[in-house]
């Protein structure tokens, strides 16, 4: 169970909704997929018309499934990105690249009971929470806020599922977030995915009710340790101009035009692949340097920083 | 690929253990230079390396079947030497997938797993040759093993086990199957966060070590695990040097002289690696334990000289921690004989192919 990136064909894609794409995964090779769970997501490679997106999104499916994976993508009316992309032009037999899965937001099991709260789309992580509870049988309940339209949608993947509530925005069906919040026991843990107004909203009520930060999660899709906006580096000492893309790391750049730099853990933490950096001014990403040598600017780790703004120049 | 294992071999008692030639040629000597010192030393585990150990993800060597009975033992004599905390049971299922699916693969004339489907509730057939073991069993079902999955397929392992829950941006050590340890106690250390199980650790928290590691880990991804060697010295031929069973290694020590030396002292080789679980989104560390006394490492001559130049000149701090104090002299002396003071090349590598 080795690897970094997969190949998936798109099995089927359906509409369940107005908006709301159903795209069912498997691998590109007839092989089977590494397992993930309650909270994991992937990311696919979109190509669209002017550029390429890389769009995670929660996997669906059954936990631990091996042989197809499921996402659910809403349509973002004014977005030219991925989601329309995956509207519009993604049909059944397309091949995708896409990253081996990860989990910002894995569920705690140490929790004595588990409080979803969602708002639209951001269900879908919790349909794999769902799924795990119910097996694991760790009380829990989940209380959805969508429009009124759009409570029969997830219905697929809710069968089974007797701990769930809808809300909408209508007298009489609006979340009252504090009353929930204050009706929990202890132990509970909260967890909540849904628009960034939401977020806050149900963030600050547990917070005004003095729940502690350990036992609140959001889910929000950080960013990946390596990729960001393309630049360019120059290599003084080799005299090569390197063109680092979007999905790859300054260091993967330098080793692809063949020049060699020390290099161990690949991810900011070692402190190897140090390097002196000559002009330009760097995003840092690592956990090596100091707060003075930042500011100092005259070093780089480069398997995981970048640029801030145009061209870097390293001695190299 | 055969492997002529040494079943009868013994870590204890009259300890008979003994490395073959080839065991000595692909031991994973961890001293690139002529000091050392702790750093940060995670690489991505990936199937090459300057040592044979690296090739495939578990490896599995000579000393497979007696180092199983030695780990029976220690557990037939303390059970308290594999405990899983009751919300690991997700990370259980995990390690079980996981060495089950690397060893049949990587291993296919000693181990196979016929499935029926990879979903919790299949049915898996499960067949070790070595320690001619044939189960049946549910996945997803502790009730159909002979014991839970953690400790059943850990019993069918080489190394100890750890498994830390991720939570609160920490690691917690919530489950462990640790017989064959440096002198660390899981009953102890089970439940702490990862600053406080590396708390008796010298100089490492001060050069922030412990802090960039736990930042790494935290970002561990599925399908990308990563290793480190971690090193110590033992005194015969013994897994089980646990703070449990003490009175019966530490006055061992003692016994050594510049004229036993080659033959009692032997280097104590971790090779440590750490995997992103994907159904609890647990980290599995894996500890996989190697042997080899003074005598075997001389015989390559550049382990030997490397060897006396890093414990000549290793810390006072790590000495004392590593529990080295009472008979370094001894070792010292000992490998002197077999360093002519040249300059050695940079890297791990034997430099040779026979002894
Ligand atoms: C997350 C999995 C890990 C576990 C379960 C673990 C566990 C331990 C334990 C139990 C000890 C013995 C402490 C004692 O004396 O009681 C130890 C020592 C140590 N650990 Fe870790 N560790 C882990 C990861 C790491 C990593 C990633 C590093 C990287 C720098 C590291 C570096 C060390 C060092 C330098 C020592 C001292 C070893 C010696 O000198 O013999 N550990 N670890
Ligand atoms: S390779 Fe370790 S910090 Fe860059």
């Amino acid at each position: 169970m080795i690897g970094e990136t997969l190949r998936l064909k798109v099995a089927a894609v359906a509409d369940i909704a107005p908006g709301l794409r159903h795209v069912r995964l498997v691998a590109a090779d007839g092989g089977k997929l590494p397992p993930a769970a309650a909270g994991a997501h992937v990311q696919l490679v979109l190509a669209g018309a002017t550029r390429t997106h890389r769009n995670a999104y929660s996997l669906v499916s059954r936990p631990g499934a091996r042989d197809a994976w499921e996402i659910i993508v809403r349509r973002v009316p004014t977005s030219r990105g991925g989601s329309a992309y995956v509207h519009e032009s993604l049909q059944a037999g397309d091949v995708l690249e896409a990253g081996w899965p990860g989990n910002l937001f894995a569920p705690v099991r140490t929790a004595r009971r588990q409080l979803m709260i969602a708002g639209g789309i951001g269900i879908t992580p919790f349909l794999s929470y769902l799924a795990e509870f119910a097996f694991s049988g760790v009380e829990h309940a989940l209380h959805v806020c969508c429009r009124e339209s759009e409570r029969h949608a997830f219905d697929p993947w809710l069968a089974d599922r007797p701990h769930v509530a809808w809300h909408w925005d209508a007298d009489g069906h609006r979340l009252d977030i504090p009353a929930l919040l204050a009706a929990q026991p202890m132990g509970t843990h909260l967890y909540v995915c849904g628009p960034a107004a939401m977020n806050d909203e149900v963030l600050a009520a547990a917070a005004a009710a003095g729940w502690p930060d350990t036992h609140v999660h959001c889910e929000h899709f950080g960013s990946a340790l390596s990729g960001g906006e393309a630049f360019r580096a120059f290599l003084a000492r080799s005299g090569i101009e390197v063109d680092v893309a979007e999905d790859e790391s300054l260091l993967d750049a330098i080793e692809r035009v063949g020049v060699k730099a020390p290099c161990l853990c690949r991810g900011g933490a070692c402190g190897v692949c140090v390097t002196p950096l000559l002009e330009g001014e760097a995003e840092h990403r690592d956990h090596v340097l100091s707060a003075e040598e930042r500011a100092a600017g005259r070093l780089i780790m480069p398997c995981v920083s970048r640029a801030r703004a145009g061209r870097l120049v390293l001695d190299l | 690929m055969t492997i002529a294992f040494k079943p009868d071999e013994t870590f204890r008692g009259d300890y008979t253990y003994r490395n073959s030639d080839a065991a000595v040629l692909r031991f994973p000597f961890p001293f690139p230079e002529d000091r050392y010192m702790y750093s940060v030393n995670i690489e991505p585990h990936v199937r090459s390396g300057p040592s044979d150990v690296f090739l495939r993800p578990f490896d599995v060597d000579e000393h497979y079947i007696a180092e199983c009975r030695d780990k029976a033992i220690t557990l037939e004599r303390d059970p308290g030497r594999c405990q899983v905390l009751p919300h690991m049971m997700l990370a259980q299922w995990d390690t079980l997938e996981l060495l089950m699916e690397s060893l049949s693969a990587d291993y296919p004339a000693l181990f196979s797993l016929v499935k029926e489907g990879d979903d919790f509730g299949s049915r898996w057939t499960w067949t070790n040759r070595p320690l001619g073991i044939e189960q049946r069993f549910i996945f997803g079902d502790p009730a159909t093993l002979p014991c839970e999955p953690f400790e059943y397929i850990t019993r069918q392992a080489q190394g100890d086990f750890a498994i830390c829950d991720q939570r609160d941006n920490n690691l917690y050590m919530d489950a462990g199957m640790v017989t064959s340890q440096a002198d660390w106690s899981l009953e102890f250390d089970v439940g702490m966060s990862f600053m406080e199980w590396h708390g008796p650790v010298p100089l490492a928290h001060q050069t922030g070590v412990f802090e960039r590691a736990l930042k790494y880990l935290l970002m561990l991804r599925l399908g990308q695990p990563v290793r480190r060697l971690n090193w110590t010295m033992t005194i015969n031929p013994r897994l089980d040097t646990s703070p449990e069973s003490f009175p019966e290694w530490g006055p061992d020590r003692a016994s050594v002289t510049p004229d036993n030396a080659g033959r009692k002292v032997h280097l104590r080789v971790e090779l440590q690696t750490l995997w992103r679980l994907p159904r609890s989104n647990a980290i599995l560390f894996p500890i996989r334990c190697y042997l080899a006394s003074l005598e075997d490492l001389a015989r390559v001559p550049k382990w030997g000289a490397r060897l006396h130049r890093v414990l000549s000149t290793l810390p006072p701090e790590l000495v004392e921690y590593k529990g080295l104090t009472r008979y370094l002299p001894a070792a010292l002396e000992w490998l002197a004989r077999h360093d002519d003071g040249r300059e050695l090349p940079v890297g791990t590598e034997s430099g040779i192919t026979t002894l």
